[in-house]
């Protein structure tokens, strides 16, 4: 399900299934689309971001394109102790690996995957942090 | 470090091509004589073979190196180097005046970052900046990779920098009636490229960046952030458009202007070193 923007329209609600995985898409060439994220993280529930929230910043491969600061979306990602990932969607080669890993993500966090939960994220994010 | 405004008034409001450019190997200032002619001799050499850059028109091209003392940050850094290419037209009387088609000069300012991580025999002058025709600069560069071992690329600058650039030159401190600050923005994905250009007056944005950086002689990229933001903000009020989801391909002051593509336009002799330790920066990171 994709959506421009944070809160989803309430009419939907109870057609809605169970959300396992909020990938909140960044393009480092629109400082709007920063800003549109910020603004939307406040409407996700707090549970969420036990592992079950990730960022993804795009266009990474046009260096010369950069119009936000990558500190500072990696700061957002310590903020809300979730992953960020940095991927070129339009390179075919690392627009399927990251699709792969994104659906490895939610796989784990819909719980399909038995020994392994969400809540493994948050603790490989701690432990980078202590390193 | 003030250069003398005299011999740097030719860098004035001049459109510069910037490229960066890798250490140069062997290169000895002494030899300045020399190399002009050699590189004379290249030029010629390759007009014979048939890559002429005038057409129909028989011209001789002289070419001249020379040093910038002052044009330089700290003593560790390089004095700049000029490359002047003139013509003059062999059919004309022998006392009529070359003229200049082609100008070239490497400069580093405070460039530490680079020249304090170089072996012994390079040289580092890692910005490279050009006015004049692109078949020029392509003979003099292909000269200079071919002598000295080093690597030119176009300086392209990102809407980050660019933010970053009219951020200080807007709050740059003016005598007098400055121009206005000016930002073009490209929208994307359109089916006709739309160009959109914002233009602020000089005292309002100096007046808006007073506001914002704390520090002076200082600044951070909160600041820049915060600038930029109100403006965005200011125009969307008025215009319902977000221009933080367009691509900022130019900035305009009085201090200098800078297009995406890697082109300056230096309009204050004040503020020549500021710009140039700027763009010394930027060349210094796409080399690294």
């Amino acid at each position: 399900h994709l959506a421009t923007s944070l809160p989803l329209p309430s009419e939907r609600d109870h057609l809605r299934p169970r959300i396992d995985l909020i990938v909140f898409m960044i393009d480092i060439k629109s400082k709007y689309s920063l800003k549109n994220v910020e603004t939307s993280l406040a409407y996700v529930d707090a549970s969420f971001f036990l592992g079950k929230v990730c960022f993804l910043v795009t266009g990474v491969g046009r260096v010369n394109a950069c119009g936000i600061d990558t500190n500072a979306v990696c700061k957002l990602g310590e903020t809300y102790c979730s992953p960020v990932l940095f991927c070129e969607l339009e390179l075919e080669g690392i627009r399927a690996a990251t699709a792969q890993r994104l659906v490895r993500m939610l796989q784990i966090c819909a719980g399909h995957i038995p020994g392994v939960s969400a809540l493994s994220f948050v603790l490989l994010m701690r432990k980078s942090d202590d390193d | 470090q003030n250069a003398d405004p005299q011999k740097t008034a030719f860098l004035l409001r001049k459109a510069w091509t910037l490229y960066s450019v890798t250490p140069l190997h062997g290169f000895r200032r002494a030899r300045l004589r020399d190399y002009a002619r050699l590189l004379s001799a290249s030029i010629a050499a390759e007009k014979q073979k048939g890559l002429a850059v005038e057409v129909g028109v028989e011209l001789d091209i002289k070419v001249a190196l020379s040093s910038l003392a002052d044009l330089r940050g700290s003593e560790l850094d390089e004095a700049a180097l000029l490359v002047q290419l003139s013509s003059r037209s062999r059919a004309s009387s022998s006392n009529s005046e070359d003229k200049l088609v082609w100008s070239g000069w490497f400069c580093s300012m405070f460039g530490d970052d680079l020249s304090e991580n170089v072996p012994e025999h390079f040289t580092c002058l890692p910005l490279f900046l050009t006015h004049g025709a692109e078949s020029y600069t392509s003979l003099v560069g292909s000269w200079f990779q071919k002598t000295f071992d080093c690597c030119f690329r176009r300086l392209a600058i990102s809407p980050l920098n660019l933010s970053w650039m009219v951020a200080m030159w807007a709050g740059c401190k003016l005598d007098r009636a400055a121009s206005a600050v000016e930002l073009v923005f490209s929208v994307p994905r359109l089916s006709q490229p739309l160009d959109i250009s914002y233009a602020i007056h000089p005292e309002d944005a100096k007046a808006l960046w007073d506001t914002v950086q704390k520090t002076p002689g200082e600044i951070t990229q909160e600041e820049v952030d915060v600038f930029m933001d109100c403006l965005y903000a200011h125009f969307h009020r008025h215009f319902k458009i977000h221009l933080s989801a367009a691509k900022l391909v130019k900035v305009s002051t009085a201090i200098a202007s800078a297009h995406c593509d890697g082109i300056v336009k230096i309009l204050h002799s004040q503020y020549l070193p500021g710009v140039l330790m700027l763009l010394t920066e930027l060349a210094i990171s796409q080399i690294q």
